[in-house]
């Protein structure tokens, strides 16, 4: 047997028929088979000094847990990724690997770069099916730390520390764990059994998930403070939804991306049985043009309807989602009205959407985020019918926390200013990380950001 | 005792009950005008209802719920010492109290359960209330007592005259600024065409008015902007920019359609879980 695997080509992931799944919420991955699993991690040439590696934001030991994979030792390669990340089944699905690990994978030069992310997945699924006990710290330090809101900064940052021993609160502001995982992530992307294993695992691991615990409202960061917390981190993420402020938004049948995504997923609005509606459109327009936006137009054709749009004022090049959302959306049947915007939204006598007015845009001269700016084209205004929009043009961080702490430095965009090496906030003891630090970002962004701060806490507290 | 765990329970009228649940993480902070977002049992929506009243020392938060939906008549087959699946809170910004020295507070129906706290607190504070109160008829007046005995001045109205005066709040009130009262503020809380008549008369006389607004949300923090109103020609969240409001500024047209949203859906759910509730009794 050859060495390596020179197939050009990654082995393709094994889904769901496009024409059945855009009418379910069940997982459109199925995983790789084991034997699918080791020929692709023949693929991987071991590289002296691995690029892809570099590529990882919290720098998982790649060529290493492939090698276990080639050997057949699931366990040991489920152990190495587990060295670096917390929630591996969770960022084998939702990672941007092709800017992340895989976008310098030496096989990418000539043919596909190894399919890390659907291998990590394969390891991660393979050892959570055999429900191996957590280990516990063996002895606790008696310190104890809040940890605000539990999203993937939350969850990694307080999974790290209490395997160091301390004493981990999460308080979640929602009556579920999980935060974007849970309410914004579509179960058909990421099994929401997934994300709740990975939470009952920290609970086996001693931590508590205080949740219906609004932090500036229920309790404010002082009051954690004079309860006795040692550090707190805040990881509350970017959740307050952004509008275009055009004519016609409050019209009923405009959502945020948040509200209609949490319906569906938190709420289980998609369920016959639920008891939390959801405007099941025939015609719906999504705006935007990230991963939450094919989300929500991916659930929008789930709902049953029968044409759902992107509308997006750049170019399809210019898409910020992850290439294979897009593509998933395509094969699903998702039209892609991309360089056209959004001007007015209208409504019927009843106060319901009819129609969204658009105008064609051309691409100018690049702006400062380097990408060509979108200009529109006078005179190319034109409706098209509609019955449901729903606004994913981006989220800020919610002011709720730094509103209510006096003291706690955030910048223009309300993002909280935190020093880079430790996540220091501008307050003694309090940490932050993820989205509430870098605005709306990844979840493996926000995963390593609250890595990076549970390790400062340690070195904090154990001076 | 368990958190969410219902004190107790006490029917107002034939569609209105007051619970006192155990809460002391939100009796804590919480304040009148603020709101909390519960669930009665773990499959259920999230339904918003403002505080009552608290007992920070006992820990516990009184809200006062009308049976309209299938949600809240889930919630109202749970019994005294049984629990609430969850109960988060305080949300929104509490009322403005400070420097009212003079205050109508208007209340229609069911909004005076949350009027009512309002008064209470500037009357605490030794505030001059008059006290407005409206019902349709007699059967579901509700705080009477407790409204008379937080105010200087108490009018009971009714549509049908079977209790207090006959009329409209809106006649009661305009009654009162003709007859000279000089308010700081009304604060009006009730039915949104109730403040949105209120809003008009106040504004012809220039006394100031505050309203609370109830729209459908989902997580009372900001997050889903399903709540969003117009307010002075600007977007905001009832759940964290109120859920009170200068009523002069409110879209009040805008709300109430808004409001209709998933009637349908309310209507089928309703009709489903009376069914349900039916067949259960028959057991």
């Amino acid at each position: 047997m050859a060495k390596f695997n020179m197939q050009l080509e990654k082995n393709p992931m094994p889904s769901q028929d496009p024409e059945v799944r855009k009418r379910n919420f069940e997982e459109v991955a199925l995983g790789y088979s084991e034997e699918t699993a080791v020929n692709e991690a023949m693929r991987c040439l071991e590289c002296k000094n691995p690029k892809c590696v570099s590529g990882c934001p919290v720098g998982i030991n790649i060529p290493g847990f492939i090698k276990k994979i080639k050997e057949r030792d699931y366990d040991g390669a489920y152990d190495v990724i587990s060295e670096s990340s917390l929630l591996p089944a969770i960022c084998g699905r939702v990672c941007p690997q092709e800017s992340q690990c895989e976008k310098h994978c030496v096989r990418g030069v000539k043919g596909d770069p190894v399919g890390i992310g659907r291998l990590e997945r394969f390891a991660a699924d393979l050892r959570m099916s055999k429900n191996v006990p957590v280990s516990k710290p063996e002895t606790k330090n008696g310190k104890k730390i809040a940890v605000v809101g539990s999203g993937p900064a939350g969850l990694s940052c307080a999974g790290v520390l209490a395997k160091k021993g301390y004493d981990v609160t999460i308080f979640e502001a929602l009556h579920v764990a999980g935060g974007v995982l849970m309410y914004g992530i579509p179960q058909f992307r990421l099994p929401k059994e997934i994300v709740q294993r990975e939470i009952s695992n920290l609970k086996e691991l001693g931590v508590d998930i205080e949740t219906n615990h609004i932090i500036g409202k229920t309790y404010t960061i002082d009051d954690l403070k004079s309860d006795g917390y040692d550090a707190i981190f805040i990881g509350s993420g970017a959740g307050l939804p952004r509008f275009m402020n055009i004519p016609g938004e409050n019209l009923m049948g405009v959502y945020s991306a948040n509200e209609f995504l949490t319906r569906i997923n938190l709420m289980k609005a998609y369920k016959d049985d639920s008891h939390t509606p959801v405007m099941k459109g025939r015609n719906v327009a999504v705006v935007g043009g990230g991963n939450v936006a094919m989300d929500a137009a991916r659930s929008a054709m789930r709902l049953g309807a029968e044409n759902v749009y992107i509308i997006y004022r750049r170019s399809e090049a210019e898409l910020p989602a992850r290439a294979e959302e897009v593509e998933h959306a395509k094969e699903e049947g998702i039209i892609f009205k991309t360089l056209n915007n959004p001007v007015e939204i209208l409504g019927d006598e009843n106060g319901f959407v009819k129609g969204v007015k658009c105008i064609e845009m051309e691409l100018g001269e690049p702006d400062e985020s380097g990408r060509r700016r979108p200009v529109a084209k006078p005179g190319s205004e034109h409706v098209v019918d509609m019955d449901c929009v729903v606004m994913s043009i981006g989220t800020t961080p919610n002011p709720l926390i730094a509103s209510t702490t006096k003291g706690l430095e955030v910048n223009k965009r309300g993002c909280i200013v935190v020093d880079e090496d430790t996540c220091h906030t501008s307050r003694d003891t309090v940490y932050a990380g993820g989205d509430a630090v870098s605005g709306a970002a990844t979840v493996i962004l926000a995963m390593g950001a609250g890595k990076k701060a549970a390790e400062s806490i340690d070195k904090l507290l154990s001076k | 005792m368990e958190k969410y765990e219902i004190v107790s329970k006490r029917k107002l009228n034939e569609t209105v009950a007051e619970m006192v649940v155990y809460a002391p993480m939100v009796a804590r902070h919480a304040k009148p005008g603020q709101f909390i977002i519960l669930r009665s049992h773990d499959d259920a929506e999230r339904i918003p209802l403002t505080i009552a009243d608290y007992d920070r020392e006992k820990g516990t938060v009184s809200i006062i719920y009308q049976i309209v939906g299938c949600g809240t008549m889930r919630l109202d087959t749970l019994k005294e010492g049984e629990k609430l699946a969850d109960f988060a809170g305080p949300l929104g910004k509490p009322s403005e109290v400070e420097g009212i020295k003079k205050v109508a507070v208007v209340g229609g129906g069911v909004g005076c359960a949350i009027a009512y706290p309002v008064a209470k607190e500037l009357h605490n504070l030794g505030a001059e209330v008059h006290m407005i109160a409206g019902f349709r008829s007699k059967d579901i007046v509700i705080l009477e007592d407790e409204m008379r005995a937080a105010s200087s001045k108490f009018i009971l109205m009714s549509d049908d005259g079977t209790v207090g005066k006959k009329g409209l709040v809106t006649n009661a009130l305009k009654e009162l600024l003709d007859a000279g009262e000089k308010y700081d503020e009304v604060i009006a809380i009730g039915p949104m065409p109730m403040m949105k008549f209120v809003c008009l008369l106040t504004k012809e006389y220039g006394v100031k008015t505050i309203v609370s607004m109830n729209p459908v949300m989902v997580d009372g923090t900001g997050m889903c902007g399903g709540c969003r109103l117009t307010v002075g020609g600007e977007t905001k969240f009832a759940c964290v920019d109120g859920p009170e409001f200068d009523g002069h500024l409110v879209d009040f047209d805008e709300a109430m359609t808004r409001s209709r949203m998933y009637r349908d859906f309310e209507a089928k759910e309703k009709e489903h879980e009376c069914n349900l509730l039916k067949a259960k009794e028959a057991e």
